[in-house]
């Protein structure tokens, strides 16, 4: 147990776990309503969205690839999904069905797209994310779905306490979708052998080509996950937003990377964990509450969160090679 | 006469691979284009619509290819260029209405003002990356969402308008009957192509995007040559900024967010290497000519814009999928 904490004490995860507990901390103390299980609810539902696809980005991160087109994924999943449940009187099951599958195909079509014209994903699926946006606005001409079935508009939600205040405190879709897509991607990347076969190939996609693994698979693995948790994603944002807007989602793509990168995932492939992640996205949420909470304009939130995303990534690189300098030492003292 | 074959042949072999396929395609779109439109797309106010609409993408595809040939990206150009026409269009608020010396010394001021803070945005950018190891992306992704919080903050996401007269004439200005701003596009080009090709700076550049090991072996100091391709960058953003609130008219925190990744993707399309080293600007004024063609007809056609957007995407893969497929067979 005290080796334990001492190595997870030099982590990037314990040191953002340290930052978010004492913006916790400070906030109990300074912003009024901050400490609730209440603030704590609305928190994680107004952070559903960009959650869950970050819960899917990272695994792509790990696997040593990126994605941009998750949004506009999203967007046509929800477009799609929402369009048969209003026409036909269907109910829950063909609606996870068409969204997550709409967003299963996407991903595998993304997979294989990028395994095959190896140029960088990066460069893929931004030209992807124009594909598919600009298809989806050319179809729909941009116009929203203003009204959602009553049973999927006000459905999965519990009231568990409070129900005779005016602040009942209610289990919802929002929450249900963040932590399942959470307890998902730890499970695939922590608890099967194609998590461990994902981080090999991030690692050192060279290495585990030679090994045998089959690349195309594995990516497979990867982006069909993030396609699956945009499917998912976009069922919980348009509930949430009561509405389905096709160009409401696209241009959110970099916050989610920016939540996933937070969390420690690395551009290079291999590393990147869910505690991370789910830490990242903690701090962001937190920060732009919290600042909110102690009156600062919400004009000055995006400075502001720019700026502690800069901090990061430069406390990040910094250690990186600050490790590899020690590395090289060591190694050139045994040589 | 029979000289002419030997130098189309001679003309043709140096135009390289990537020129040769951008040029086809070209063509094709010309020839497609013609027999739908005809003389709607033969006349000079198509050809005069184009030549306005091209530099702003143009000048930010440049910012975005100087970076993307040192191996990098930037992704803060379209913040830059937004901060910096809201700092200029600030300050031109102080421009009295009286044309004179004090009238013409607030103008250059305040673009004077505009370019030295886009070269402090790339100067933070380039030291972040090269001196503290951050990834370019995430690098200029934070960069982004500062520049632009500060935009949104000191304007409230308002928008600044109202400018003296010559910032106008570069908006809707013609010379010869050439767009002011196509004029600008063609001298940053220029000038860009030179300091690429023929500088100390851009032989560096291209050596640092295709090795950068071997480049710092070498005795190059490739941390400062970083530094400088972001200042570079930077600094055509603000160009890019001017431009963009001359024609607009004015200036606000989130203009022409819709480039960003289009930016990339004209590059990439110009045969610039995603991952550094390889990239020419003939390449570039080509895919940035064939994107705006398209645009300009389907525009004609009545189609939509963002029909448009999918097709820039589409055609990017499908280049990628022949020059995947000639390399296979290869």
């Amino acid at each position: 147990m005290h080796r334990f904490l001492a190595r997870f004490g030099r982590t990037h995860e314990a040191r953002l776990l340290a930052v978010n507990l004492v913006i916790i901390v400070f906030l109990s103390v300074f912003a009024t309503g901050f400490f609730s299980l209440g603030n704590a609810f609305n928190l994680m539902t107004s952070y559903a969205f960009v959650g869950i696809l970050a819960a899917g980005l990272v695994v792509v991160l790990v696997a040593g690839s990126i994605d941009i087109s998750m949004t506009a994924t999203a967007s046509i999943a929800q477009y799609l999904a929402v369009s048969v449940v209003s026409t036909y009187d269907v109910g829950w099951t063909v609606l996870l069905t068409v969204a997550l599958g709409t967003g299963l195909m996407f991903g595998l079509f993304n997979a294989v797209l990028v395994t095959w014209l190896r140029i960088s994903s990066i460069i893929v699926t931004i030209a992807l994310l124009n594909v598919y946006f600009g298809l989806l606005m050319f179809f729909t001409k941009g116009d929203p779905i203003n009204f959602l079935p009553g049973w999927y508009a006000d459905g999965m939600s519990w009231v568990i306490a409070g129900a005779e205040t005016n602040n009942p405190l209610i289990l919802n879709m929002q929450i249900l979708g963040l932590v399942l897509s959470f307890v998902l991607a730890w499970f695939l990347l922590n608890r099967l052998s194609v998590g461990r076969q994902l981080r090999a190939l991030g690692g050192n996609a060279e290495a585990a080509k030679r090994v045998g693994f089959n690349e195309l698979r594995l990516n497979m693995v990867a982006y069909g996950f993030l396609g699956v948790m945009a499917g998912l994603a976009s069922l919980v944002q348009a509930q949430a937003s009561q509405s389905v807007v096709p160009n409401a989602l696209v241009g959110r793509e970099l916050d989610v990377l920016a939540v996933v990168v937070l969390g420690g995932a690395s551009l290079t492939g291999g590393t990147g964990s869910i505690l991370g992640t789910v830490l990242g996205l903690l701090l962001l949420a937190l920060l732009q509450n919290g600042l909110i909470l102690i009156g600062v304009s919400s004009f000055w939130i995006q400075f502001a969160t720019g700026f502690v995303f800069l901090v990061a990534v430069s406390t990040i690189a910094w250690d990186r090679t600050r490790q590899q300098r020690v590395l090289g030492r060591r190694i050139g003292a045994t040589g | 006469m029979n000289t002419s074959p030997a130098i189309l042949a001679s003309v043709i072999k140096r135009v390289d691979a990537v020129d040769r396929r951008l040029l086809s395609l070209l063509a094709a779109l010309v020839l497609v284009f013609g027999l739908l439109l005809g003389d709607r797309l033969f006349n000079a106010t198509s050809f005069r619509s184009m030549a306005f609409q091209l530099p702003e993408l143009g000048i930010l595809s440049i910012a975005m290819m100087v970076a993307l040939l040192s191996g990098g990206l930037d992704l803060s150009i379209i913040a830059t260029a937004n901060l910096v026409a809201l700092t200029v269009a600030f300050i031109f608020s102080f421009v009295p209405a009286e044309p004179g010396i004090a009238w013409a010394l607030w103008q250059l001021l305040a673009l004077a003002a505009g370019l030295a803070l886009a070269l402090v945005i790339g100067g933070v950018n380039g030291v972040i990356i090269a001196y503290l190891g951050v990834s370019p992306i995430m690098a200029t992704l934070g960069a982004m969402t500062l520049i632009k919080g500060i935009s949104i903050g000191v304007t409230r996401g308002g928008i600044l308008s109202g400018f003296p007269a010559p910032i106008l004439f570069i908006g809707n200005g013609t010379v010869f009957g050439i767009p002011v701003v196509m004029l600008i596009f063609v001298a940053v080009a220029l000038v860009m192509s030179i300091v690429l090709r023929s500088t100390r700076f851009g032989q560096t550049l291209n050596m640092l995007g295709s090795n950068e090991a071997a480049t710092r072996y070498s005795g190059i100091d490739t941390r400062r040559t970083i530094v400088s391709t972001y200042m570079i960058s930077s600094l055509l953003a603000a160009i890019a900024g001017v431009v963009m609130m001359a024609r607009f008219n004015s200036a606000n925190a989130s203009y022409g967010e819709s480039y960003l990744l289009v930016t990339i993707l004209a590059a990439v399309l110009g045969g610039v290497s995603p991952s550094g080293g390889f990239g020419k600007m003939g390449g570039l004024v080509l895919a940035l000519v064939i994107l705006q063609l398209i645009s300009t007809c389907f525009n004609l056609l009545d189609f939509s814009q963002f029909l448009t957007l999918a097709i820039w995407g589409g055609i990017l893969i499908a280049v990628a999928a022949v020059s995947r497929a000639q390399s296979r067979r290869a």
